[in-house]
């Protein structure tokens, strides 16, 4: 086994100072573990998206340290920093943050370009990741021509595009249908075995939970409890084919 | 539901015999359910004395009685498709009756049994999802429908037990504003 996908130790994150302080994680021990989906669940306010934005490099914490892969990432520099998020990691929020003047494919490969790649190395990678969420039409239509479901998809595939390990999903199902969200969730739920990816997914609908291989409780910026459901010596993911109808 | 209203509702199907009704009477209710052919026996018997189902005949072997059921047993039934069950009382649940029990305990310890509540109904929805997925299509429609209702009643479950953690919390916070 090598590092988790995301270890957070001793982790503070606080937001103003004396009176005003305003403590959004406090104390916060945590191990992802690499090719797992984990859900993180609480009410609003209790730090899970603080949480997200700190594992993806986002933010930096006030004390205590996040490691990606084995690095803490305070120990890097800001170029390394963007270059690990660049390269590794992937996000998908409830607002989809496709940029509406650029095609799917396009919109899907603007990471890899980003990272130095030319657009036409970048292409045949986008068309794969597309695939891979079940988009292989249309791709050169702009993100309004398709569905809110099918827009999730190609903001999965952009998370996932050119092999990025860790995937980052805040309440990624909040714009959509109950019918479109299950699906949407199912297909996340199938990247640790189809890729060996680690997804964490913060949610408030305990059925999306029911998805995760371990779900982790916070309250107040505390994990308060977790779930493990697989036994340790047992493979923490079904095969593909039992996932992906 | 009783087994007296499980049988009439297959015997609405057509006769059948005692071994018969204990098969389907299984199979309808997903397994949740087993039986032994002498209650189903001692609950035909009860029926035909009070005339909601009479004897036809004998099926393969003679030994085996075929029952029917009468106009009477045909309205027993449908009053009672027809019959809502009764919130008022309200049902002693037993994790509601827990968790306000820990409440009274004071909030910290209401929390905790909160917490530990939700953690063990999340696993169990975790398993729940594990078997339907391992089960595929293989398992029937009847026992499909009963992991989806466990699931729908754990669902509900955490969203009550994740509304007593917010009322918990607000209350918590809103005394320690008081007391500064």
């Amino acid at each position: 086994m090598g590092y988790p996908a995301v270890q957070f130790s001793r982790v503070v994150k606080a937001y103003g100072e004396g009176e005003t302080e305003v403590r959004a994680l406090d104390g916060v021990d945590l191990t992802i573990p690499t090719g797992e989906l984990v859900a993180v669940m609480g009410p609003s306010g209790c730090g899970k998206s603080t949480l997200l934005h700190l594992a993806g490099g986002l933010e930096h914490p006030t004390a205590g340290a996040v490691a990606v892969n084995g690095r803490d990432l305070s120990a890097l520099d800001a170029a390394r920093r963007a270059a690990l998020r660049r390269d590794e990691v992937g996000f998908v929020f409830q607002r989809l943050n496709l940029i509406a003047s650029l095609t799917a494919v396009e919109n899907v490969a603007l990471p890899l370009e980003l990272g130095g790649m030319s657009a036409k190395e970048a292409r045949p990678l986008a068309v794969e990741a597309l695939a891979s969420v079940g988009l292989s039409q249309q791709l050169d239509r702009f993100p309004d021509h398709f569905s809110g479901g099918q827009q999730q998809r190609i903001a999965i595939a952009r998370a996932v595009v050119g092999g990025r390990g860790l995937l980052l999903a805040d309440e990624p199902t909040g714009s959509l249908d109950s019918r479109t969200a299950d699906e949407m969730v199912e297909l996340l739920a199938s990247l640790p075995s189809r890729f060996g990816a680690t997804v964490v997914l913060v949610t408030h609908e305990p059925r999306f939970a029911s998805w995760a291989d371990r779900v982790v409780f916070m309250r107040d910026g505390q994990v308060v409890d977790q779930t493990r459901t697989t036994p340790p010596d047992e493979p923490v993911v079904a095969p593909a084919d039992e996932l992906v109808p | 539901m009783t087994v007296r209203e499980g049988l009439l509702a297959l015997l609405h199907e057509g006769p059948r015999h005692g071994y018969q009704l204990k098969t389907e009477f299984e199979a309808a209710t997903g397994g949740v359910w087993p039986l032994n052919v002498g209650q189903v026996y001692t609950t035909l018997d009860r029926l035909e004395r009070d005339g909601l189902v009479r004897i036809t005949g004998a099926g393969e072997s003679s030994a085996q009685k075929v029952y029917e059921i009468t106009r009477e047993g045909t309205d027993e039934l449908g009053a009672w498709w027809e019959a809502v069950p009764a919130e008022d009382p309200p049902p002693r649940d037993e994790l509601m009756l827990k968790v306000l029990m820990a409440i009274e305990h004071g909030h910290q310890h209401g929390l905790r049994v909160v917490t530990r509540q939700r953690t063990e109904l999340l696993a169990l929805l975790q398993r729940k999802r594990r078997e339907r997925t391992a089960a595929g299509d293989t398992g029937g429609l009847a026992a499909e429908l009963v992991t989806e209702a466990l699931m729908a009643r754990a669902e509900a479950d955490l969203r009550w037990l994740d509304r007593c953690e917010a009322v918990l919390v607000e209350q918590q916070s809103n005394r320690t504003k008081g007391s500064k």
